[in-house]
């Protein structure tokens, strides 16, 4: 007789936890065992014991937080079935941003898969999101809303790549997570044939070279150098988010500010940001692909851990999909404010 | 239509007025007529559709859409015009629908049996608009919100609920048609109220390809001179021998013209401050205006001689039907404190000492009980003048005294300048009624603030059956700056404890929650508020981060304030009034 899926699954201050394993998925606090969906700070911490993830995961954290991020680590091949207490796991590329998966659970016949953040669009940085077949779906919905429809990639970056032959002599400066969205812009950019330097701010710095290491092409990346902002006529720049209105972008040529981001979508999201130019270039699943995704799962039962919890539960239940909010804490508050905090290297990651 | 959605797109994203200015002009010299004139219409809000309103795209959004998923969409989103252009169901999405039509998993609307989608231009649709019958708009409004893309879809909204929002002033689009000619936007402000869209004639003039249009009204507008809050350090600056004292009202500004056709008969008109034409609402004014000129002014309602207060000014305005009973119980009255014109002559470049005494003069020839001048408040130094304006009714403002709301203080030589000049006028007024509060509510805002938990209900302490309770006594959304609301919505969101659809509950209690100093314009008795108490114009003016729930004030304080002013106190609407230069 199949398990409940709360036997294998259950809710714990520290984040989602599986009993008969005894890990936890992306926990908030320092566990024995975590298992990590992929390298973004609110999912993965720093000070567990052991940790299991991908590869790309692992060593992102090592980027990171130094080599010592854990007491030890255990890399989790993409598609590989592997024990963990009395339950089999297996990760499963969730498109979100390099490294990251998806984490099924499977015992007794039962199967629990824990999507982490994903998205379906095409992303020359990571491998693609595989739909993994399972009784109960544990999704993100960080744009769950059907206001929320991310356009084609490429007519955004268009849209920059324009902006940049209107204003030559203005500096574009580009705010992205220095995660997964800064390098997947460098990369569409390349791909609509952009050929000059990409200029990073220095927090960019380290990620993007460890992607360039994984054989991921980004073109010609240099740091910005202090003394050589006005100088920068006509360039690309790329920084962190909370950058983007500071002191640091105010030094460029008659800067254009520009935020790629899915809030883009919401006008006075642009507007509140003193964003001039949005571009609506998301790592997270839209609407549509939201629903989709629990479609072809095939899932009867939906756990959605953050974000706008109550539509997506609410589209569900409409669909006879049993569906429950876990109002999670941790993972970014709505998925709204999370970008104010200030910035370090990589404050919240989330959009 | 694209065009113009693109122009409005590009605006709302443009903070700096020269650079819209720009996009303006641009847009103003490359689009043809008449496309241009109804999008000039557009920005000055000179279009009105009969039957095109809100409520027949929110029927249409509401009949494609989960009435739930729209809802928690329009609280997140916060505008009308935006949600329904974003969750607008384009063919091939999925999800959106009510489930009982079936309509998300259907196919794609567009079979091969429709015609293609057809994209109207701007003039297609306000004419459209102004000749469709009503039961055929809705088909029609849908068929273009199909066919637009979703800036397309947010800018035709946008026109036909007549609320563009894009930061963009009549002023400014009139500045921008005048200066494709090298004119000064006053001259276009002119004759504007002469002019109707597409303003063919008034293109032509601006290009040079035709004579300038004629004004057509022998009492137009002309935009009126506003002040600056007087600061505290204002008065080191300023030399008191140098300016004069009015009272500052606590009425509507308005401005009443009145000029002689081409066939002789006399023109009146009244307009608002911001040059809307109001004479209708006011029949019993316009009659007095026995004179050819313009005068500037504020309206009150006098009763036996005596000013009444903003409170029963409300219930004159916003009325539909001016009815005689209405006129006899709340008789309009202008209390006119300067002259713009007099005859044919401008006398906007005299000094205020000069025009004050045409003024009179003119009042003095008016001679009718519905006009009068507003006093000067005669002074010697700030601190004769502060005395003046903490107790008007010592210096003269008599039984008024509850109907003043301040001072102006103007610079003797100042001209009259359109706008908000530096250095000529300023307002000072009362000092406002403080209280210490508790968040009890955050709300989530709109506009620019949508998402964020921007709008806060705050309660006092008083006597409850368990003890101590606090009891909602207003709500504000303003008074902080950005900063203070990105640590505001914070708060709100930690310190959640129940949630009602955009609303949320904060802790609170005598060992817990936020205090806020909450400053206030006055008080009245309220049956709708808990508390039985309304707040006029609250806002924030300082977070007590620091302060104890437990030592916020007690309804008792605000009970004296009531009693201490019962006649004085305004009204409920929560907008400060539009009296001089707000």
């Amino acid at each position: 007789m199949a398990l409940r899926s709360t036997d294998i699954l259950t809710q714990t201050p520290q984040g989602l936890y599986c009993p008969l394993g005894d890990f936890h998925i992306d926990p908030v606090r320092p566990v024995k065992r975590a298992l990590i969906t992929h390298g973004h700070s609110d999912h993965a911490r720093s000070g567990h014991r052991t940790v299991m993830a991908t590869r790309e995961t692992l060593l992102i954290m090592a980027v990171r937080y130094g080599e010592d991020f854990a007491g030890s680590t255990q890399e989790a091949p993409l598609g590989e079935s592997l024990r963990v207490g009395d339950v089999t796991v297996r990760f499963t590329p969730a498109g979100h941003v390099l490294g990251s998966a998806q984490i099924a659970i499977e015992v007794g016949g039962t199967r629990v898969v824990v999507s982490g953040d994903y998205k379906r669009a095409e992303d020359p940085t990571c491998l693609p999101y595989e739909v993994v077949p399972c009784d109960v779906f544990i999704t993100e919905a960080t744009f769950g809303l059907p206001v929320f429809r991310h356009p084609d990639t490429r007519g955004e970056v268009r849209k920059l790549l324009d902006s940049v032959a209107l204003f030559p002599e203005r500096a574009h400066i580009v705010g992205a997570y220095a995660l997964g969205k800064a390098q997947r812009v460098m990369a569409l950019l390349l791909e609509e044939g952009y050929d000059k330097p990409i200029y990073l701010h220095g927090a960019m710095e380290r990620l993007t070279a460890f992607y360039k290491s994984e054989g991921i092409p980004l073109g010609e990346t240099p740091k910005v150098v202090a003394s050589e902002h006005s100088k920068l006529t006509g360039a690309i720049v790329i920084c962190p988010p909370s950058s983007i209105q500071d002191l640091w972008s105010r030094r460029f040529p008659d800067p254009v500010t520009c935020f790629a981001s899915g809030w883009m979508r919401v006008r006075a999201r642009a507007r509140q940001k003193g964003v001039e130019l949005p571009l609506v270039i998301s790592d997270h699943s839209d609407w549509d692909d939201l629903c989709r995704t629990i479609r072809e799962t095939g899932a009867g039962e939906v756990w959605v851990t953050h974000g706008q919890e109550d539509a997506l539960v609410h589209w569900c239940m409409t669909h006879g999909i049993k569906a429950r909010p876990l109002h999670m804490l941790g993972y970014g508050d709505e998925g709204e404010a999370e970008e104010t905090p200030p910035a370090k290297e990589d404050a919240g990651e989330t959009a | 239509m694209n065009r113009f959605a693109a122009l409005l797109d590009r605006i709302a994203y443009e903070p700096r007025r020269n650079a819209k200015l720009r996009l303006l002009m641009d847009y103003f010299r490359h689009t043809p007529d008449p496309d241009r004139g109804y999008a000039l219409a557009a920005l000055t809000n000179a279009l009105m559709f009969k039957e095109a309103k809100a409520g027949l795209i929110r029927g249409l959004v509401e009949e494609r859409t989960d009435p739930v998923l729209f809802r928690m969409s329009y609280h997140y989103v916060g505008d009308l015009a935006e949600t329904t252009a974003l969750i607008w169901p384009s063919p091939g999405h999925e999800s959106v629908a009510p489930t009982e039509g079936g309509r998300d998993t259907g196919p794609p609307s567009l079979g091969h049996n429709n015609p293609p989608p057809h994209v109207p231009t701007i003039t297609e649709v306000v004419e459209t608009l102004a000749t469709t019958s009503k039961s055929d708009l809705p088909a029609k409004v849908a068929g273009w919100l199909d066919a637009l893309d979703e800036t397309g879809r947010w800018a035709l909204i946008k026109l036909i609920t007549r609320e563009l929002r894009v930061g963009v002033s009549a002023r400014l689009a009139k500045t921008a048609v005048a200066q494709l000619g090298g004119f000064e936007a006053d001259e276009v402000e002119l004759i504007w109220h002469g002019l109707e869209a597409p303003y063919e004639d008034l293109f032509a003039w601006v290009e040079g390809r035709g004579e300038k249009p004629e004004s057509g009204n022998p009492a137009p507008f002309r935009p009126p001179m506003l002040s600056h809050p007087l600061e505290e350090e204002d008065f080191e600056k300023l030399d008191a021998s140098e300016f004069l004292g009015e009272w500052k009202w606590d009425g509507i500004r308005l401005q009443a013209v009145a000029g002689l056709a081409s066939d002789g008969r006399s023109v009146r008109r009244i307009y608002s401050r911001t040059g809307e034409d109001v004479s209708r609402a006011f029949p019993d004014l316009v009659e007095a205006l026995n004179f050819e000129g313009a005068i500037d002014g504020e309206l009150l309602i006098v009763r036996d001689g005596r000013v009444q207060s903003f409170n029963v000014l409300q219930q004159r305005l916003n009325r539909k039907a001016v009815t005689q009973k209405l006129v006899a119980e709340f008789p309009a009255h202008l209390r006119v404190y300067d002259i713009l014109t007099e005859g044919d002559e401008d006398l906007r470049d005299l000094p205020f000492r000069e025009r004050r005494k045409r003024l009179e003069t003119l009042v003095a020839r008016i001679d009718d009980p519905h006009i009068d001048l507003s006093p000067m408040v005669a002074f010697s130094s700030w601190d004769e003048l502060a005395a003046a304006r903490s107790d008007p009714a010592s210096v003269g403002a008599g039984p008024d005294a509850d109907a003043i709301e301040g001072c102006m203080v103007k610079r003797a030589s100042s001209p009259y300048l359109p706008g908000r000049p530096k250095g000529y006028w300023y307002k000072w007024k009362r000092d406002p009624y403080i209280v210490d509060a508790v968040m009890m509510y955050g709300q989530r805002g709109h506009g620019k603030r949508s998402s964020f938990y921007s709008d806060y209900t705050f309660g006092v302490w008083r006597d409850g059956p368990d003890g101590e309770e606090l009891v909602p006594v207003g709500k504000a959304y303003h008074g902080f700056t950005d900063e203070e609301l990105v640590k505001l919505d914070r708060y709100v969101r930690n310190h959640t404890v129940n949630r009602f659809g955009p609303v949320r509950e904060v802790e609170y209690g005598k060992d817990r929650g936020l205090v806020l100093e909450v400053a206030f314009e006055g008080l009245q008795r309220s049956t709708r508020h808990k508390s039985g108490v309304a707040m006029r114009f609250p806002r924030i003016s300082r977070i007590r981060w620091d302060k104890p729930a437990a030592e916020a004030d007690r309804i008792e304080t605000l009970e004296k304030i009531l009693e201490r002013g019962e006649k004085e106190i305004h009204p409920l609407k929560g907008q400060e009034p539009e009296g001089q230069e707000t």
